[in-house]
């Protein structure tokens, strides 16, 4: 096999497993998407080494490695569905690997998103929705609060993470806002209990599924990536308490 | 409040929830229905156990075993990755109501709850990821046929 040859098979795996960990896909399932990768592609042995941050492959007892950085971490799902979908159209031998570089780029750039009006209507629903079966209480007269706010807390999320790139930035200014709806409408009398208000609105936002991921991460023997994503998860949740609590602090 | 009233509320609350955060997190659309029986299943267990008064641990546990059972079954019918069921089935379980609590408590000084908080926010997401755990245990049971693929090196 070239070196030419072995250099793109290398990129392309690099590529796919990019975007798995961009998108949150499990460690196990990136490293054995590349791993399939490159056996279907004619490598017998690879070596894959993967965290949240950054990965690496290589040929096993040759000098060709390749490492990449990740630099943004979401959940997207459809990117990971994509993904798997393109690894296996690959292994039956229905695209080559030049239409699976160019598939992977696709996937990467232009992914279909929800509209974005959708996406604040689903956080209202959830804020409202959550929020009865949260209290236990059937709140009924909060639905609607909860529902405001959440959605203009998912709306501020959005619209700041669209201008910057720094991280909780958004969790912190999108609680905020969170907060002083919640207090705003209490006061008017528009809602009855302000906590239940909020736990509702800040579901869209809390990483209570990234801080299950990293445990079972942790679990699972990938110490790197649990760390690490545990880490990021505690830093969004001090986003969003530190900003509910600013508000807490000066109206309260 | 009957409790079949309340039954099929929280049923039907916890499938709409978790098809919401569906969309919020950009699921495959033909997925986007299904997933909505892995939150309702994890949640109706939950929600049963924890009122037949058996702590929240066991509650989550069972809760998650029922999420990844469900999402394993819809994975192999749709043939799909897991993840795809599981994350939005997770979303009524996750501790992110408790895990903000405990920051707040944190900021505002309440130091005390913060930790009981705290502690209760990590012993959840355990119960919950061994509850996974034993999902993906007993799907590798029932497949049809173990098979070994020849990339994985055995150190």
């Amino acid at each position: 096999m070239k070196i030419a040859q072995k250099n793109k098979i290398l990129e392309t795996c690099l590529i796919a497993g990019r975007i798995m960990i961009e998108s949150g896909s499990e460690m196990y399932r990136v490293e054995d998407t590349m791993n399939r990768i490159a056996y279907n592609a004619g490598i017998q042995k690879s070596v894959v080494f993967t965290t949240p941050t950054g990965l690496f492959i290589g040929i096993e007892n040759q000098p060709y490695v390749q490492l990449g950085a990740v630099a943004v971490r979401t959940i997207n799902l459809e990117k990971v569905e994509n993904v798997n979908t393109a690894s296996r159209q690959f292994a039956t031998k229905e695209i080559t690997l030049d239409q699976l570089m160019l598939r992977l780029k696709q996937i990467d750039q232009d992914t279909a998103h929800f509209p974005l009006w959708l996406q604040i209507t689903a956080a209202a629903v959830i804020s409202a929705f959550l929020m009865i079966i949260f209290s236990g209480e059937y709140d009924w007269l909060d639905i609607i609060p909860s529902a405001v706010a959440g959605a203009l807390g998912y709306a501020v999320f959005a619209a700041v993470n669209r201008v910057t790139t720094i991280r909780f930035i958004g969790e912190f200014l999108s609680a905020t806002v969170i907060g002083i709806v919640a207090y705003l409408l209490t006061r008017w009398h528009l809602g009855v209990d302000i906590d239940n208000i909020i736990i509702g609105a800040v579901m869209p936002l809390v990483p209570g599924v990234a801080i299950t991921n990293s445990i079972r991460d942790l679990l699972a023997g990938h110490l790197l990536s649990g760390m690490a994503r545990g880490m990021e998860a505690i830093l969004s949740a001090f986003a969003i308490g530190t900003g509910i609590a600013l508000v807490f602090r000066f109206f309260m | 409040m009957p409790y079949w009233v309340q039954f099929i509320i929280q049923a039907l609350f916890s499938y709409i929830s978790t098809v919401a955060f569906g969309i919020c997190i950009n699921l495959p659309r033909r997925a986007l229905l299904w997933c909505g029986f892995a939150g309702m299943a994890g949640w109706q267990v939950y929600w049963m156990l924890f009122n037949f008064g058996s702590g929240r641990m066991l509650a989550n546990l069972l809760g998650a075993l029922a999420v990844g059972i469900c999402g394993n079954i819809m994975a192999r019918y749709k043939r799909m990755p897991v993840i795809i069921f599981n994350i939005p089935g997770l979303v009524p379980l996750v501790p992110g109501g408790t895990a903000y609590g405990a920051i707040r408590n944190l900021v505002l000084g309440n130091l005390n709850e913060a930790s009981t908080q705290g502690v209760s926010v990590i012993m959840i997401a355990g119960a919950i990821a061994v509850g996974f755990m034993l999902a993906q245990i007993l799907a590798d049971i029932t497949r049809k046929r173990a098979i070994t693929p020849k990339w994985v090196s055995r150190h």
